[in-house]
């Protein structure tokens, strides 16, 4: 392999740049990312950059420009010739490659209809975020449509910036599916204790106003006003570049535990990939920061012919209301949870979540030392159930 | 000096936060049974490593397992890529103590 390309400039991307160079790879190695901004950290987004804490997210460090990397900024990749595996870039460039990396992620839900009112943003990348952050100012009427860890993180940073929140959720309760009805009832408790409304089982209709969003309309008819809206609703994988490509395409570019798609020498990562997990038993797009940063090492060593599955367990955090919840491993229906320390109303405490008397998963609040604990027994993958 | 606890208050394997100082550092007590005061706020993001998993000498970050060598502060393990500062630990009498200061040891 003579020549890699890297298609994806952000944490999955760079981090398999970094692991191909570290595994020996001395050849040509090209990163191609469609925003202009240099690889950025995403959480903080959503966090202490969009309270204006920080603006430093910046992920390169001094050490990469030893690493060789030819960069290709605010270019987009239009296809993948799976023949000669040649990329076509949206600035007329056309890479020819021996390896490629898929690494594209994932773009923010719009609800349908709401793309382009002003007032209306998603938050996902740091345009999103520099947009949004100068419309949270102190008491302006904020709606956020879902009550998953963004539209969670972005009410608790409003809140913390003054604004009047209400969160809209459908479900009929935060984080249902993740967390369970038991936790998710924690999580819905977070936004009451900071004064923030939250509305579940509610369907949003549309949005009202006419140059600039007035108001949410809910599906019974009820109109919650709003000057600014932020949508969370999930993100969507970035893979309509790679149809006609030959790669299975579901929900993401499947692959299997190694990161192998099935073209030779073309391997996905990150929250584009839909890959085999030997902790679900199943194929599964993970969209988590760890994830984006420990798929790469399985990548790259599996591009340098290498293949190994990712053992690593699922593992994500989200801070809301200076409340750190921490959670790895993976619910699914039926299981059962129990909190063994600390106590959930004073958001403090350690849940461990079981399928029959096997350990599946473990949920931290303000928690982290005996989290760090509980997360080592998750490490290595469960009995298939 | 700072007056952290007795010795016989921090096990082996384990850590202690001193936050009167700004900011805060860790005293770990490895299993060897040797004492490290280090900054406890993790380089990457805000996270306590007094929290965090001990092992030999390294201690790997509660939020995202950055690591760090307690004895020279330097990161071991992504995504931390700046040093955390280390101070001298002084046992006596039973008592132990950092050799705190503003200025990078």
């Amino acid at each position: 392999m003579r020549t890699a390309a890297v298609i994806g400039a952000s944490l999955a991307g760079l981090s398999t740049a970094r692991a191909l160079r570290q595994q020996g790879f001395d050849g040509r190695l090209v990163i191609v990312g469609d925003e202009p901004h240099r690889p950025y950290d995403r959480p903080p987004l959503s966090k202490e950059f969009l309270a204006g804490k920080s603006s430093d997210i910046g992920l390169r460090t001094p050490d990469d420009e030893a690493l060789d990397f030819d960069w290709r900024l605010g270019a987009r990749a239009l296809s993948l010739n799976p023949h000669d595996r040649s990329i076509e870039l949206s600035n007329g460039q056309t890479l020819r490659c021996d390896g490629v990396v898929i690494a594209t992620g994932a773009r923010a839900r719009w609800l349908p209809g709401t793309e382009g009112v002003n007032g209306v943003h998603v938050l996902r990348t740091l345009d999103d975020a520099i947009r949004l952050r100068a419309e949270l100012v102190p008491g302006v009427k904020l709606v956020v449509v879902g009550a998953g860890f963004i539209g969670a993180e972005v009410a608790s940073t409003a809140r913390y910036l003054g604004a009047d929140v209400t969160v809209i959720e459908a479900e009929p309760l935060p984080l249902l599916r993740q967390l369970g009805p038991e936790l998710g009832a924690v999580c819905a408790g977070l936004h009451g204790d900071h004064g923030v409304r939250l509305i579940t089982n509610a369907q949003v209709k549309r949005i009202l106003g006419a140059n600039r969003v007035r108001s949410v309309e809910l599906a019974d008819g009820r109109q919650i006003p709003a000057e600014v809206v932020v949508v969370g609703i999930g993100a969507a994988p970035n893979f309509e570049w790679l149809a006609g490509s030959g790669l299975q395409l579901d929900n993401g570019v499947v692959t299997d535990a190694a990161c192998a798609t099935g073209l030779p020498e073309v391997v996905a990562v990150g929250d584009v990939a839909a890959s085999y997990s030997v902790h679900l038993h199943d194929r599964h797009r993970a969209e988590h920061w760890t994830n984006a940063l420990e798929q790469p090492v399985t990548a790259a060593a599996t591009l340098l012919g290498d293949p190994r599955p990712h053992l690593s367990a699922p593992y994500f955090w989200s801070d809301q209301y200076g409340v750190r919840i921490q959670f790895t491993g993976h619910r699914r229906e039926g299981d059962t949870v129990r909190v063994i320390e600390g106590d959930t109303d004073r958001r403090s405490f350690l849940a461990v979540y079981e399928r029959g008397d096997v350990l599946v998963g473990v949920l931290g609040m303000n928690q982290p030392k005996l989290f760090s604990r509980w997360r080592r027994q998750l490490a290595r993958p469960v009995l298939a159930p | 000096m700072i007056e952290v606890c007795r010795v016989g208050d921090l096990p082996p394997g384990e850590a202690v936060r001193v936050d009167t100082v700004d900011p805060p550092i860790a005293v770990f007590r490895t299993e060897d049974g040797d004492f490290y005061a280090v900054d406890d706020t993790c380089t990457h993001q805000d996270a306590s490593l007094a929290d965090g998993w001990l092992e030999g000498c390294t201690v790997e970050c509660p939020l995202h397992a950055s690591c760090f060598d307690l004895r020279t502060g330097q990161p071991s393990g992504p995504p931390a890529t700046k040093p955390i500062r280390t101070y001298p630990v002084v046992v006596e009498d039973g008592v132990i103590r950092v050799a705190y200061s503003e200025v990078a040891c």
